[in-house]
């Protein structure tokens, strides 16, 4: 099982005739991923990497049957293209946009209970089940497929970690990056309940950051909750107080939302955070009960 | 986006906020010309991106036109948390009776809008929040429908009995709301509003923080950035789109992504270095990009060394490389540069920086570790 997509899942991409959305289809169509259909409105026709452009989500949905959406437009259109995938009846939207205005994401993520639809991001690199299907933009090749699930706020530092966890021998079951913003439509949370529940994952490790409390509700769901061993890490340790650190939602605010905060929540409530990436492959197959 | 009170102040008026006349200056005579026009008693306020300007000394009161002329001097020489006061606003005071807070944020948790209000107006609203947090009201707006009437009613009558009074703050309440609805603010906030002697309700300071990202649909706020609120490598970040946060440290610092670039900086002080800078180049791999950010970091006079941290996945290696090799080229630095480059293209990458001074690791930690025992050494 994975988390969230599967095999089946049916992708249609918003925004394929542009630069981001033609490339990344190309790569998740390479990957596996059941590209299904693309929309650009006035494009339709068209078909980019043998996938048919239509002009509408409706339409997509109507003709091919997509159950997922991806979106690449432009953050300026980026609000209108979420609503319109919710709306045509998919049931996850994944949001790479960056730079989603906050407001519009607080009126989506409410729009988006209403409709019953899953927004994973916005400003987020996506969702991977290694080995079956990828809605996103991260490299296929530094993820393998196993049992540890992995769940993170950031793009990069996320592919650092999987990295290290393939070296290692330890493959993922699924790799979700939530997104940076400080709305965000799929907390972490949502996420470890989702591996809670989930047969092939075993452990799961989170990977935090400045900002918000996300951290802290999470740290509390799995003291209360999870019976898989989690394990942690925090980035922003050395982040100064009232400055944004290039994600929109990284920003300790009114003294909140620190490093050290998270790191003790986490700590409370029986989660090896580890100091470095590094660290975090053997503190996870510590947790899984594999002495090294 | 920061923007100044009276930039403010010109937003919630346009709501139809009861806010009081006043005029923004930057000089002294002018402040008396303007005091001269208000007669009475007058205030003069600092207009600078920096909160606690009032304890700093940035607000004072004035008799008459020579007081209001000698504050201005004043407060026109000072420096306030290191930003310069170069305007300043002068208004007619009111006789104040009652003050309030009125503020709304974003609440992340909720993912909504919530409003606050307090009958402990005129100070710092986080005070209040930790001493007194019984006497800070709150509702939370649904952001598909908008603040009720009945919420702003409710909030107003948590602080004001009066129900005439009570009305008049809803209504601010009402406009607030709207001010920083449509002008997708991240705060918004009336600190104090007032009530005079005679009853009117006065909105007599202002402050909105406005999205960064919504400012592609609002250009009339866009034009009231401040140039002289942003250094200029601040400027030149924000205009190639890089994210850069200058800090005090030895070690400059060129990342992609928010995430990992937060760790190359907590890494480097593990091993016992500072970071110079937050710096990410983002997801585009573009070689100018490299060429700027080299540039803003070298102009830095702390940075004694640099790292370069890049894991590519979309971002390619070669492309960083290139952007590199380009930039020592065009401008030799004497300050070692330690090169860590994984990912896409990375051997492509090693070859082109192989033929250059650059030093070279395999991994985050053996990179991090080289640049901080670099620190000051010829590159």
């Amino acid at each position: 099982m994975s988390i969230f997509i599967d095999e089946g899942t049916r992708v249609c991409v918003q925004g394929i005739t542009g630069r981001d959305g033609a490339f990344h289809t190309k790569g998740m169509l390479e990957y596996g991923t059941r590209v299904v259909a693309g929309v650009t409105p006035g494009k339709g026709g068209a078909s980019v990497e043998g996938v048919p452009v239509f002009d509408s989500m409706k339409e997509a949905v109507e003709r091919t049957g997509a159950n997922a959406s991806i979106t690449f437009v432009p953050a300026r259109f980026a609000t209108a293209a979420i609503l319109e995938a919710a709306e045509a009846g998919v049931g996850l939207v994944v949001a790479v946009s960056e730079g989603v205005p906050t407001l519009d994401a607080a009126r989506i993520y409410h729009r988006l209970v209403e409709l019953g639809t899953r927004m994973i991001g916005p400003n987020c690199p996506g969702i991977i089940s290694p080995g079956r299907s990828k809605l996103g933009i991260m490299p296929g090749w530094i993820h393998s497929r196993g049992s540890i699930g992995v769940v993170s706020r950031s793009g990069t530092l996320t592919y650092e970690v999987v990295d290290q966890l393939r070296r290692e021998g330890l493959g993922q079951s699924s790799v979700v990056g939530i997104g940076g913003d400080p709305i965000i439509g799929t907390s972490f949370i949502d996420t470890l309940r989702a591996f809670q529940d989930d047969d092939q994952t075993e452990a799961v490790v989170l990977i935090g950051e400045i900002g918000g409390t996300d951290e802290e509700e999470a740290a509390a769901f799995v003291r209360n909750v999870m019976t898989k061993p989690v394990v942690g890490f925090i980035a922003g340790r050395t982040a100064p107080p009232g400055k944004r650190m290039g994600h929109a939602g990284a920003i300790i605010a009114g003294g909140k939302g620190t490093a050290e905060e998270k790191i003790a929540a986490l700590s409370a409530a029986g989660i090896p955070v580890a100091e470095r990436p590094s660290d975090i492959p053997s503190l996870v197959a510590s947790a899984l009960g594999r002495a090294e | 986006m920061k923007i100044h009170e009276y930039q403010a102040r010109g937003i919630l008026r346009k709501h139809g906020l009861p806010v009081p006349d006043f005029e923004v200056v930057s000089d002294p005579e002018a402040a008396r010309v303007a005091a001269e026009r208000f007669g009475g008693r007058v205030a003069v306020k600092a207009q600078v991106h920096v909160g606690g300007r009032g304890k700093a000394g940035g607000v004072k009161l004035a008799s008459g036109p020579d007081e209001a002329a000698d504050a201005a001097r004043a407060i026109l020489g000072m420096t306030i948390k290191g930003l310069p006061v170069r305007q300043v606003l002068v208004e007619s005071a009111v006789d104040i009776a009652d003050e309030f807070y009125v503020g709304i944020v974003v609440d992340r948790a909720t993912k909504r809008p919530v409003v606050m209000v307090s009958d402990a107006g005129g100070v710092d609203i986080e005070e209040v929040a930790r001493e007194t947090p019984e006497r800070i009201h709150k509702e939370g707006v649904d952001p598909l429908k908008g603040l009720s009437d009945g919420q702003a009613a409710a909030l107003a009558s948590r602080v004001e009995s009066r129900p005439e009074i009570a009305a008049r703050i809803a209504e601010c309440i009402r406009g607030l709301y709207e001010a920083f609805s449509e002008s997708d603010a991240s705060l918004a906030e009336i600190n104090p509003l007032v009530v005079t002697t005679s009853g009117d309700v006065r909105a007599i300071d202002a402050k909105i923080l406005v999205d960064d990202n919504a400012l592609f649909r609002h250009p009339e706020i866009a034009a009231m950035r401040d140039p002289s609120s942003e250094t200029e490598q601040a400027k030149l970040a924000r205009e190639i789109g890089l994210s850069y946060v200058k800090l005090d440290g030895s070690v400059g610092c060129i990342v992609n992504g928010a995430g990992l670039a937060m760790t190359t900086m907590d890494l480097i002080k593990m091993r016992g270095g500072e970071p110079a800078n937050f710096l990410d180049i983002g997801g585009s791999s573009a070689p100018e990009k490299v060429v700027t950010a080299l540039q803003i970091i070298t102009s830095d006079p702390n940075v004694r060394s640099i790292l370069v941290n890049i894991f590519g996945g979309i971002t390619r290696c070669d492309d960083v490389a290139r952007g590199l090799v380009m930039a020592l080229e065009s401008s030799p630095v004497d300050i070692p540069v330690v090169v860590r480059l994984t990912g896409t293209n990375e051997e492509e990458a090693r070859s082109i920086l192989a033929e250059h001074a650059f030093t070279t690791a395999e991994s985050m930690d053996e990179a991090v570790g080289k640049a901080v025992a670099l620190v000051g050494r010829r590159p």
